[in-house]
């Protein structure tokens, strides 16, 4: 008597499942219903409201919390009403988002692919507001002997002549570029056993090169970001041909009307104002001991 | 939808144009999640009839233990074998980490579960009869064990491919230990993700078709062997 009481009961709640079951497609098709109309619309809204920046940065740039902990907080001091997005990406796929016209702003260190940028008509003015020096890090041993080249070229070229492993992003970021001018620079072709290409991000490529003990070129502010789980020492000569400049690119809302560009001209007058340009010559400075970032008008000799 | 198309097309091009370093792609990874799959199944059958056969304190958390293994994200495998490879880790003096090895070591881990709790649960749902039968016809254990392996043949086949789907698409795990350096641990998962975030949509593609033909074809064979024998 009790095994059919049990019985009628475990059927009774197969039932009540396959209903369930049954109303869930039901149910998942109206959420997913009412999601697409929202996706179709949202594009719509952003366009005439202009209430939204997306800024396109590189990683480099976003992984040493400039944005985070200096530009935004400042940004929205001068524009409240502003939401900012920021998209860390590689420098090429940042273009290639900026291309598409899919963000508002570029903030990018890749001045080749800037030029060409400009040349090919998307952007309407490239303003550079800070740079610094890439470095070339390696194992303390140093069996290329990397500390006593002057320039990155003689750096590389100790490195391809010595068999020692070199690991590169290979990501087409601005780190990449640079990474590539320098090869050609040195008159050295990166193939080979000993260049390895990772296709990843900075951080990635700094723990993969330490652990292979090898050599790497990396920013700064990852580097400093991570040196503490890493067995690699900075070995580079500040010298001309490691120079690293950050544009921010304003781009044409001709092409692509969706474009914020009002907001995207506040950041730009922000990033190389005085105050922007003083705010970023002492970042880093508390974390780690230098600053991160040198200001680009120090170039020009004033404010 | 233009991008889709220029895609699709672009894939098909790199496709029949051979192009060599996309082939290196597909066959490091079909060799990679084979070899894995291989090392899976020899561990995993054994130690799944072990655990359904036999019978000791603690079995219920074993197989708790391993149906939660069947779930466990790739991420947090590859991390843990990361940290064990890594050159300060326990295992670093044998310098795996950011190899192929690497990348088998954890495809491994993801897929020994899932092989051992599948045959577990096949080689439970027998007939205890038949358990009975092959003993009184003097089988010794390993016979008796082979005797019913036949038996759930249909169910392993099914917990071949699971295995093999679930290590052949896994990301995660592949580019925290393997580096995806290019020529080297770069596989078609990994190179997807790569070629996505630099904006090369096309050859993303073109890896994504490689990467579905080479589970349709894997699996239409599991697929024909394992519906060879089926019951009219």
């Amino acid at each position: 008597m009790t095994r059919a009481l049990r019985k009628s009961r475990l059927l009774a709640l197969a039932v009540l499942a396959l209903l369930l079951l049954a109303a869930l497609p039901l149910l998942a098709g109206c959420g997913s219903d009412a999601e697409d109309g929202e996706a179709a619309e949202e594009p719509q809204e952003q366009s005439i409201a202009r209430d939204q920046l997306i800024v396109a940065t590189t990683t480099s740039l976003n992984d040493s919390g400039l944005f985070e902990d200096v530009v935004l907080p400042a940004y929205a001091e001068i524009a409240p009403d502003v939401t900012v997005k920021v998209i860390a990406v590689g420098s090429g796929e940042a273009i290639a988002m900026a291309e598409r016209g899919e963000v508002d702003v570029l903030t990018v260190h890749s001045p080749a692919a800037e030029q060409e940028f400009m040349d090919a008509g998307y952007g309407t003015l490239r303003l550079q507001f800070a740079y610094n020096y890439f470095i070339i890090v390696g194992p303390e041993s140093d069996p290329a002997g990397v500390a006593d080249t002057a320039t990155a070229a003689e750096s590389f070229a100790a490195i391809a002549g010595s068999g020692a492993v070199f690991v590169s992003r290979g990501d087409e970021s601005g780190t990449h570029s640079k990474e590539l001018k320098i090869w050609e620079g040195a008159g050295r072709e990166p193939s080979g056993d000993w260049y390895l290409s990772t296709g990843q991000g900075m951080g990635d490529t700094l723990r993969i090169a330490s652990e292979k003990e090898g050599y790497t070129l990396t920013d700064t502010g990852t580097y400093l970001a991570q040196r503490d789980t890493l067995d690699l020492v900075p070995l580079s000569p500040e010298s001309a041909d490691l120079q690293n400049t950050y544009s921010v690119i304003l781009l044409d809302q001709n092409r692509h009307t969706a474009i914020n560009a009002a907001a995207a001209e506040r950041l730009a007058q922000y990033l190389v104002s005085k105050q922007g340009q003083e705010a970023l010559a002492t970042y880093g400075e508390e974390e780690f001991g230098e600053p991160l970032f040198r200001p680009y008008a120090e170039t020009l000799g004033s404010y | 939808m233009q991008l889709i198309w220029e895609g699709f097309v672009e894939a098909l091009r790199l496709l029949l144009g051979g192009d060599a370093a996309l082939y290196q792609i597909a066959l490091r990874s079909l060799w990679v999640s084979g070899l894995a799959l291989t090392v899976a199944l020899v561990l995993g059958i054994p130690l799944g009839g072990t655990v359904a056969l036999t019978s000791f304190p603690g079995r219920r958390l074993i197989v708790t233990i391993i149906n939660t293994g069947m779930a466990a994200p790739p991420v947090v495998v590859g991390l843990l074998v990361a940290l064990f490879l890594t050159r300060n880790g326990p295992l670093g003096q044998f310098r795996l980490l950011y190899s192929n090895w690497a990348m088998v070591i954890a495809q491994v881990i993801i897929a020994l579960p899932i092989v051992t709790g599948l045959s577990l649960a096949a080689l439970q749902q027998l007939d205890v009869g038949l358990r009975q039968q092959i003993a009184a016809l003097g089988a010794n254990r390993l016979q008796a064990f082979f005797y019913q392996l036949r038996e759930i043949r249909v169910a392993l086949l099914a917990a071949v491919m699971a295995a093999f789907g679930g290590i052949i698409s896994e990301v995660g795990a592949s580019i925290m230990v393997g580096g995806n350096i290019r020529g080297y641990s770069r596989v078609l998962t990994t190179a997807t993700v790569m070629e996505t975030g630099r904006g090369n949509f096309d050859i993303a593609i073109a890896l994504s078709v490689i990467l579905m033909l080479l589970a349709f074809f894997v699996n239409a064979i599991l697929t024909q062997i394992q519906q060879r024998e089926r019951p009219r």
